[in-house]
């Protein structure tokens, strides 16, 4: 939403200088009050709908930012939350916040070769075409999946003795739920995204490009590395910021398959990274989940707190992307 | 001493002596007000490809339809003809580019330096049959790396710039546009003009050291400026190359070709010197082709 707003603005500002392409903005508003009734009507719904969404959108951040400035302090950063039966005794979220980025970067260093990689084979080789086919629809039915589906089938996977170095295993019995469960399949979540991006940079470049690398004694996977993908490094890059949104945003696999505890639950005897990776967590979605009137801390002020900080990272996602499709831009493309 | 383990190694053959230039000089083209941009006839000719009996078809139509042309080194060659008589299909055969399209068939044979081309393995004969398309498609990287990614290995980003420089700069030296970019080496290359950036695509077809160069309509998306340049310059390329157009502009073809084959329907309706074929076309089709009566 917000990605797309800024967009227009940015097209409406390169326009100033150039003139904008006929139809795209303007022209189309220009002749209306010749136009029949039916149709001024027409527009002008359209006009109130979009003002409606910007002003839905609006009213969330805007409530979120004044409630969120009034009752986030630095120190619940940097804090982690505590058992307590005030707010004041409670402690912070500084393991949520931790937590969140673990989930995101396992997610997205998982998605991210895997969704390139199904991309480029989908739309460079396709072949046998029938096997295309059904990789492309179990792609869409993995986007279609309730993330909630994902977490319980996960619980099967991760629990299987073969898969214990992932979590926590008590006498033979693993538990299932680590950070290395919940990321493999928050990856899951973000792969359709980076497979649409990435499908569409590629789609995207012109058939006489590949034939100008083929043409000069280079071989597919030559092409595929040093020209395709770099030409879509800008859909890629968009694919991982709106999977790692996806992911940050997730609540339901992090409830069934992190834990959901209020604080980190290291697992003993493992070297560093992997005693955390291994064992279980939480994350501000569920931290904000927990902290509100329907959850177990009943703590609303921190709830809000909480969903101030995701906003403010989604939103710096959001302006990522736009940047990047700014930048782009700078490079130039191929007439087609 | 990377850059000699480079480009794989070609193997040529002893070219075979120099033929006599067989252009037939005809009064000039009745209608064509054009100057010639080749003056003269070329100094010499070798025979470099050889198209013998080739018909090609997709998906059981026919494109081509036993085509038989020599290719020589010293000259220039126009394939024209209106939309779809297959003159684009044929110049992609002769780097079997026609083997991207899965249904795609040939029969007869194509040759270069007498040996069969589907007996060479296709990234060597594109190395020595390179082609530059119709749009101008630079890759989304700087000036010096489109050249120089055609002299690395497959998809190795090695040899260091240093060692390649020589040749590049001598890429674009011949294509006549190291001296308008050799200060923005670095630069983007899709931020050149459209002119520039064909330019570009020739140096980059030519820095592998191809024998013969492949052209489809390489004019026809630039400015009338840009077409002179270009043309200047194949006509400047035919000594070192062999060089294939294939162009709709017939005026063009008059322009820079020393020899012409006008295809119609998938055949090939008439072949000679460009003089002969504009000024006295043997056939009615090429006669009305060439007085715009259709096309």
């Amino acid at each position: 939403m917000e990605a797309s707003i800024s967009t227009a603005v940015a097209a409406g500002h390169s326009g100033a200088a150039a003139p904008p392409p006929p139809g795209k903005h303007g022209a189309a508003v220009e002749g209306s009050a010749t136009w029949r009734l039916g149709d001024r009507i027409g527009l002008a719904i359209c006009w109130g709908l979009g003002l409606l969404f910007c002003a839905i959108a609006v009213a969330v951040a805007l409530y979120l930012f004044v409630q969120g400035i009034t009752y986030l302090k630095p120190a619940m950063l940097t804090t982690p939350a505590a058992s307590g039966f005030s707010q004041s005794e409670s402690g912070g979220f500084s393991d949520a916040l931790i937590g969140t980025l673990m989930v995101a970067t396992l997610g997205i260093v998982l998605a991210l070769p895997v969704g390139i990689a199904i991309a480029v084979w989908l739309v460079e080789y396709g072949r046998p075409a029938a096997l295309a086919r059904v990789a492309e629809s179990t792609i869409e039915a993995i986007a279609g999946i309730p993330s909630i589906v994902l977490a319980l089938f996960g619980t099967v996977i991760f629990s299987s003795s073969a898969l214990a170095f992932l979590s926590r295993s008590n006498e033979g019995v693993v538990f299932g739920k680590s950070f290395f469960a919940a990321g493999a399949m928050l990856s899951l979540v973000a792969l359709p995204l980076i497979v649409a991006s990435v499908r569409e940079g590629l789609n995207s470049i012109p058939r006489h490009v590949r034939e100008a690398s083929y043409a000069v004694g280079k071989t597919k996977a030559a092409t595929t590395r040093r020209i395709l993908l770099p030409a879509c490094r800008p859909q890629v890059a968009t694919g991982a910021v709106l999977g790692l949104g996806r992911i940050i945003g997730d609540t339901a696999i992090i409830v069934v398959l992190l834990g959901a505890t209020q604080n980190f639950g290291p697992v003993e005897g493992a070297p560093f990274p992997l005693d955390y990776l291994r064992g279980v967590g939480t994350t501000l979605t569920n931290f904000v989940y927990e902290a509100s009137p329907t959850g177990n801390l009943n703590q609303p002020q921190k709830a809000y707190a909480a969903a101030f900080v995701l906003l403010i990272m989604i939103l710096i996602l959001n302006a990522i992307v736009d940047l990047i499709h700014r930048r782009s831009r700078k490079v130039g493309t191929w007439s087609s | 001493m990377e850059l000699l383990r480079t480009p794989p190694p070609i193997r040529r053959l002893p070219l075979p002596d120099p033929e006599p230039a067989t252009e037939v000089m005809a009064p000039a083209g009745a209608g064509f007000s054009a100057a010639r941009r080749s003056i003269g006839a070329p100094q010499f000719s070798i025979r470099r490809m050889e198209v013998d009996g080739v018909s090609i078809s997709y998906g059981g139509k026919r494109a081509v339809r036993d085509v038989s042309l020599p290719i020589r080194q010293g000259e220039v060659l126009a394939l024209i003809g209106p939309s779809g008589c297959g003159k684009t299909t044929l110049l992609r055969s002769l780097n079997r580019l026609t083997e991207l399209t899965a249904t795609a068939r040939l029969e007869g044979s194509i040759r270069l330096d007498d040996v069969d081309v589907t007996l060479i393995e296709p990234t060597l004969l594109r190395r020595r049959v390179t082609m530059v398309f119709q749009q101008p498609n630079p890759f989304p990287m700087s000036v010096f790396d489109n050249v120089a990614y055609v002299l690395r290995e497959q998809g190795s980003r090695r040899a260091r710039r240093r060692t390649l420089e020589p040749a590049v700069h001598s890429a674009l030296q011949r294509a006549g546009l190291f001296d308008e970019v050799k200060d923005n080496l670095r630069h983007p290359a899709l931020k050149l003009s459209g002119g520039q950036q064909q330019r570009l695509c020739i140096a980059r077809a030519l820095a592998a050291e191809p024998e013969v160069l492949l052209l489809d309509e390489p004019c026809s998306a630039l400015d009338p400026q840009s077409t002179q340049v270009i043309e200047d310059l194949i006509v400047k390329l035919r000594d070192d190359v062999a060089v294939v157009i294939v162009t709709h502009n017939l005026q063009q073809a008059y322009r820079i070709a020393d020899h012409v084959a006008f295809m119609y329907l998938g055949d090939l309706v008439e072949y000679g010197g460009a003089t002969a074929l504009f000024g006295s076309p043997r056939e009615q089709r090429t006669r009305e082709y060439v007085s715009g009566a259709f096309g």
